[in-house]
């Protein structure tokens, strides 16, 4: 989806251009591409980084569980952001990188951050083999011929207090959110281009302060790139990706602004997408927590009455707070109701 | 009562205001000059600290090569993708016109939180400083010293850094100082895990926080001379306040006798004169930290200029009043008071309540003092050479100068003494014998004037001829040194090979200037790559040298080491030296490198560049027809659109560098101008003590028919012989200072030793100085004299007591 954190970075450049929305995302997009309905994805050059986007994610969430029975999730995400269009060779090049990593259990949440100079070969993306890094964290295409680049990942990260090393296999194809892979984001037409591989079976060692942990599980990766994906009104968005128990996933969305913009797609388990129309979806906050000195729904009710669902969210841990250079809530969640299941759940722009 | 005594006691001074002015004006020019310097070490060491503190250095881990060569960006890279949490910097020196920039390259996004400087995030400055042309930020004091040539750089940003510090990006940084892909250091950040050190790279070493800082170390020296400087004038000053003190103590006595004798208490008197004195000594002490403000104000432009030139080190040209030294400036100032009044308020404590007033019976009872000044004296010499013998380093330099100065000191009236006891012998004549025995009479009351005028002179002529010798082996050296005819800086490599191209038809040999940083014996130092060229060797100012030692540097089976490092390094002939790249290369030669504090080596052209990774050649000396140079200079000027200070000629060059030695000497002049001031006025202070004292003595010889006026000639004679004796004690003691300082202390503070030359215009200029002082401080008592009413002198004959 949608607006994930949308490129973060620019949090780092709040002067009055910046100031708009969420991490300034609002902002304009002077001298930038802007996403285009007509454009087709096509792989595995979308893979790889698009400098003449403002913005861009590798953005991976997977819900693992141990040995006992525990619930953990894991966050990788790869941010860049350019200052100017374009690519240039060695410390002029504009583009700027951003690494969050995560890991939650139901009793802590370990976060670190990571920040790259794009020109220097510090942090980037490659295409073929696919190689996504910034410094020692790593997401590693390890793909045979014939397979797309995405279907087999190494995962790796580390921080104060935690690493993991996940084994990541698709089992299902790539997912083209919105129409073809163009995602609207507000009344007023701003859009991205967005897709998703939803399917990944998981498998590999979560490292808890020092303790080794085996683990399986799901993982779900967005990639996503735009140059203005939020209009100026708009504040923050509520993002889900579910795992279903019946082998559907959900991915939803509230913009909130002015008017809330809802959006929501529908993964069959073969892969077959339903974008679902506006108001087909809705999404009401509920219990809320106290976090990092604000309040943050940490339940949530999503109801889709022309699939019969009727769900609850629970957070495995509501202080799963991404203390970040631009803060804001991340972590796992349970699904209850008439469907169960587990995902995740991102809040941004809470005060 | 107390009231009434305290009334008494300071109605002395409303009647000699001269005599306060004295006390006043000793003390208060000794807190100054001594006040003054602290001041000036203050301003200098905080500067060090910022300077210390600029990135946190003084708090972070960093990683440099083992040799302290530049680290390739690549290391860099392959360090982060490890999972170090490094931060890459470039350091390097701009200069631009005749300022010197430290320039520093930093990399925001990595930079760790302690080393954050400047708050990039407070505005649009975060893209602006990462986006070509990029930002360079320095304080106002700093951007008014680039001044035009800030043309060439991109736009300034105003912050608070440290005077002659510009931070930009390391990119900006690597393009400004010609190093692309070239960093000096890594910074580790202590707020992410970082891998084991163990697994750090072969070739690169973790280095701790310095939490001093280089340039502390480095000028500690400097400092810790203007602070003996400083006391030698504080000493001097304390002179006067004796003179005064005791002067008062001596006139007071009857006021003395009279209070104890209505009743006053021994405790009560001396608990009234305590307080006098210290608030005296309070009001000279606050006019002190005045004048020393002045002086501090007034010298520091020179001090910063000096330590810009031979330390590099850059001090904020301005003066903060901190408490530190003022505080101490005031302590200093009521030390000295007490000090000097400790003889006076002792004799106070035992005077029996009736003693008579006897000035000549207690002069003569200290001159059986004599003897025990002349075993104090022959044993602080004893001290000074036992110290020149077996100590070492700055201290013991500093001890030996001390034990020197202050054991002549001892030693003079004894010198006197004798000298005058054999001139009255010899004398032809009732007058002559008596002049010389009323001379050696004096002596007891003049002997510290006459000391302070000794150290004076003696620091003077010590100082003079070390200077002077500095700069006749200085400027030999230059011409030695300097003798392309034209010297050019490039801005980048690509200019610097167009620039080349273009002169190698129309010059005989260029002569690239290049260095890399190095670790040499374990001092940070500077490695230059030489050229193989009759340049070098036939006029390259060689200390010591193997055989062959041109062929061995070009053959790269030698290296060169300036005379600073193989002083503290040992290194002599034949040593081996470790260098970056691997492996040791011999000594070859040993070469004098003044006004560099720095270790500094010379390598063959190739041989260096064979062993560090790509260093720019920007600068370069060119050889050709001298009547040639300025019109090439001209031509090239124009073709290359190069800035004006981008080409100097010899002169231009050896022209900078004597304005940087004679700024460095200037505080040193300075100083040693006040100091013999101070002198003149502790002899004025003396001699009108004893005029007072000795209408008694003269009195008589007036009687006895010799008029005024030649008794006044006599004194004024007098005056001039003393001097003259003094100048003739203090030349060889100025002598032997100028050779310690040359040999010992130089060698321990800078780490070259100067030939010593001698100068005796100047010993006569000084001696014509000492003349001069001691008539201006004798001419008023002298004058005096010469006025006396005859009923002054006849009332003498019957007050006489």
């Amino acid at each position: 989806m949608n607006a994930k954190v949308l490129a973060l970075l620019l949090a780092l450049l709040p002067g009055p251009a910046f100031a708009q929305g969420f991490a300034g995302l609002g902002g304009s997009a002077e001298g930038f591409a802007l996403p285009d309905p007509a454009t087709r994805l096509t792989f595995p050059a979308d893979h790889g980084a698009h400098p003449a986007f403002r913005i861009e994610w590798w953005y991976l969430t997977a819900n693992l569980t141990g040995p006992e029975g525990t619930d953990y999730g894991v966050q990788w995400t790869l941010f860049r952001t350019a200052l100017a269009p374009g690519e240039a060779p060695g410390w002029d090049s504009p583009q700027l990188w951003m690494g969050h990593a995560a890991l939650t259990t139901p009793q802590a949440h370990f976060v670190a951050e990571r920040l790259a100079r794009g020109g220097i070969g510090q942090a980037g993306v490659s295409v073929a083999p696919f190689a996504a890094v910034i410094d020692d964290w790593q997401m590693l295409g390890r793909t045979g011929p014939g397979q797309d680049a995405l279907a087999q990942l190494d995962l790796t990260a580390a921080g104060p207090g935690f690493g993991y090393d996940l084994r990541l296999t698709a089992e299902g194809p790539l997912v083209a959110q919105g129409q073809g892979g163009y995602s609207v984001k507000s009344a007023a037409g701003q859009a991205s281009h967005y897709y998703s591989q939803p399917f990944y079976r998981v498998a590999g060692t979560l490292t808890v302060e020092g303790r080794a942990v085996p683990v399986t599980g799901q993982g779900w990766l967005d990639r996503e790139w735009s140059s203005q994906p939020l209009a100026p009104d708009q504040t923050g968005w509520d993002w889900f990706s579910l795992h279903l128990e019946e082998g559907a996933r959900l991915m939803a969305f509230r913009l909130r602004g002015a008017s809330d913009y809802i959006s929501a797609t529908w993964i069959a388990a073969d892969g077959t997408v339903t974008a679902l129309p506006p108001g087909a979806l809705r999404l009401t906050p509920g219990r809320t927590a106290q976090v990092a000195g604000r309040r943050l729904p940490v339940e949530w009710r999503l109801e889709l009455p022309e699939r019969g669902l009727d769900i609850t969210t629970t957070a495995l841990n509501p202080q799963a707070w991404m203390g970040t250079s631009v803060p804001y809530w991340e972590g796992p969640i349970r699904v209850s109701g008439s469907h169960k299941g587990r995902g995740y759940l991102e809040m941004t722009g809470y005060r | 009562m107390a009231r009434a005594a305290f009334g008494a006691l300071i109605s002395h001074w409303l009647r000699h205001p001269l005599q306060l002015a004295m006390l006043l004006l000793g003390l208060s020019l000794a807190t100054a000059l001594w006040s003054g310097v602290q001041a000036i070490n203050a301003e200098a060491r905080a500067s060090y600290a910022e300077a210390a503190a600029v990135l946190g250095q003084n708090r972070l881990t960093r990683i440099e090569a083992a040799a302290g060569e530049p680290i390739s960006q690549e290391v860099f890279v392959a360090l982060r993708r490890a999972g170090w949490p490094v931060s890459p910097v470039l350091e390097g020196s701009l200069r631009l016109g005749e300022a010197r920039l430290r320039l520093i390259g930093i990399e925001p996004l990595t930079l760790p939180a302690p080393a954050r400087q400047v708050d990039l995030a407070a505005g649009e400055d975060l893209a602006g400083f990462l986006r070509p042309p990029g930002l360079i930020f320095t304080s106002a004091e700093t951007a008014a010293r680039i001044g035009a040539g800030a043309a060439d750089l991109p736009p300034l940003r105003r912050a608070d850094l440290p005077p002659g510090l510009a931070l930009t990006d390391i990119g900006v940084a690597q393009r400004l100082l010609g190093q692309p892909g070239a960093l000096s250091h890594l910074l580790l950040d202590p707020a992410v895990p970082a891998p084991d050190p163990a697994r750090l790279p072969p070739g690169l070493v973790l280095i701790a926080p310095e939490p001093e800082g280089d340039l502390a170390r480095l000028t500690n020296s400097f400092h810790l001379n203007l602070t003996a400087f400083g006391l030698l004038a504080f000493a001097v000053g304390l002179f006067i306040v004796h003179s005064a003190i005791g002067l008062a103590f001596e006139q007071r006595r009857g006021v003395f006798r009279t209070l104890r004798a209505l009743g006053l208490p021994l405790r009560a008197l001396t608990g009234l004169l305590l307080a006098e004195l210290l608030g005296l000594a309070l009001i000279a002490g606050l006019v002190g930290l005045a004048l020393g403000y002045g002086i501090a104000a007034a010298l520091l432009p020179d001090v910063a200029a000096t330590l810009r030139g031979l330390y590099g080190a850059e001090v904020a040209g301005s003066l903060r009043l901190r408490p530190g030294w003022a505080l101490a400036g005031l302590g200093m100032a009521l030390a000295g008071a007490l000090i000097s009044a400790g003889q006076s308020l002792w004799r106070l404590w035992n005077l029996p309540i009736l003693a008579p007033a006897r000035p000549r019976e207690w002069a003569r009872a200290t001159g059986r003092g004599l003897r025990r000044q002349a075993v104090a004296g022959v044993g602080l010499w004893g001290a000074a050479v036992a110290l020149w013998a077996l100590g070492s380093g700055l201290w013991a330099g500093l001890g030996v100068l001390a034990g020197l100065l202050l054991g002549a000191a001892f030693l003079l009236p004894v010198l006197l003494a004798a000298l005058t006891a054999g001139l009255a012998r010899g004398a032809r004549g009732v007058l002559g014998q008596w002049f010389w025995a009323d001379t050696r009479q004096q002596l007891p009351g003049l002997s510290l004037a006459l000391m302070a005028l000794l150290l004076a002179l003696a620091a003077n002529i010590g100082v003079g001829t070390m200077v002077a010798s500095f700069r006749v082996t200085f400027t030999g050296w230059l011409d030695q040194r300097l003798v392309s005819e034209l010297y050019i800086t490039t801005r980048d490599p690509a200019e610097a090979q167009a620039v080349q191209g273009w002169l190698a038809p129309q010059v005989s040999a260029i002569l690239p200037i290049w260095s890399v940083e190095a670790t040499l014996a374990g001092q940070r130092g500077r490695i230059f790559g030489v050229a193989d060229h009759a340049t070098y060797r036939d006029h390259w100012p060689l200390l010591a040298a193997s055989p062959g030692v041109w062929d061995r540097v070009a053959a790269g089976e030698g290296v060169l080491v300036n005379e600073q490092l193989a002083r503290r390094a040992r290194l002599g002939l034949g040593a081996a030296l470790a260098l970056p790249g691997g492996g040791a290369l011999p000594v070859v030669g040993v070469y004098s490198d003044y006004g560099n504090p720095e270790a500094q080596a010379m390598l063959g052209d190739a041989a260096l560049a064979a062993r560090v990774p790509a260093a720019p050649r920007l600068r370069f000396a060119l050889r050709l027809n001298p009547a040639q140079a300025p019109a090439l200079a001209a031509a090239l000027t124009e073709r290359f659109a190069l800035p004006p200070e981008a080409i100097l000629d010899q002169a231009a060059v050896k022209a900078f560098s004597l304005r940087v030695f004679e700024r460095t000497f200037a505080v040193t002049a300075a100083l040693n101008a006040l100091t013999l001031g101070v002198a003149g006025l502790a002899l004025f202070a003396s001699l009108t003590t004893l005029a007072g004292m000795r209408l008694p003595q003269l009195a008589p010889l007036w009687a006895m028919g010799l008029r005024l006026r030649h008794l006044a000639t006599l004194e004024a004679v007098r005056a001039l012989a003393l001097a003259a004796f003094v100048v003739l004690a203090a030349v060889p003691l100025g002598v032997a200072l100028a050779w310690v300082l040359l040999a010992v202390v130089n060698v321990a503070a800078f780490g070259w030793r100067l030939p010593m030359q001698v100068f005796p215009v100047d010993w006569l200029k000084m001696a014509g100085l000492a003349g001069l002082a001691a008539l201006a401080a004798a001419a008023l008592p002298v004058l005096r004299l010469a006025r006396s009413a005859p009923a002054d002198l006849v009332k003498v004959f019957s007050n006489e007591r």
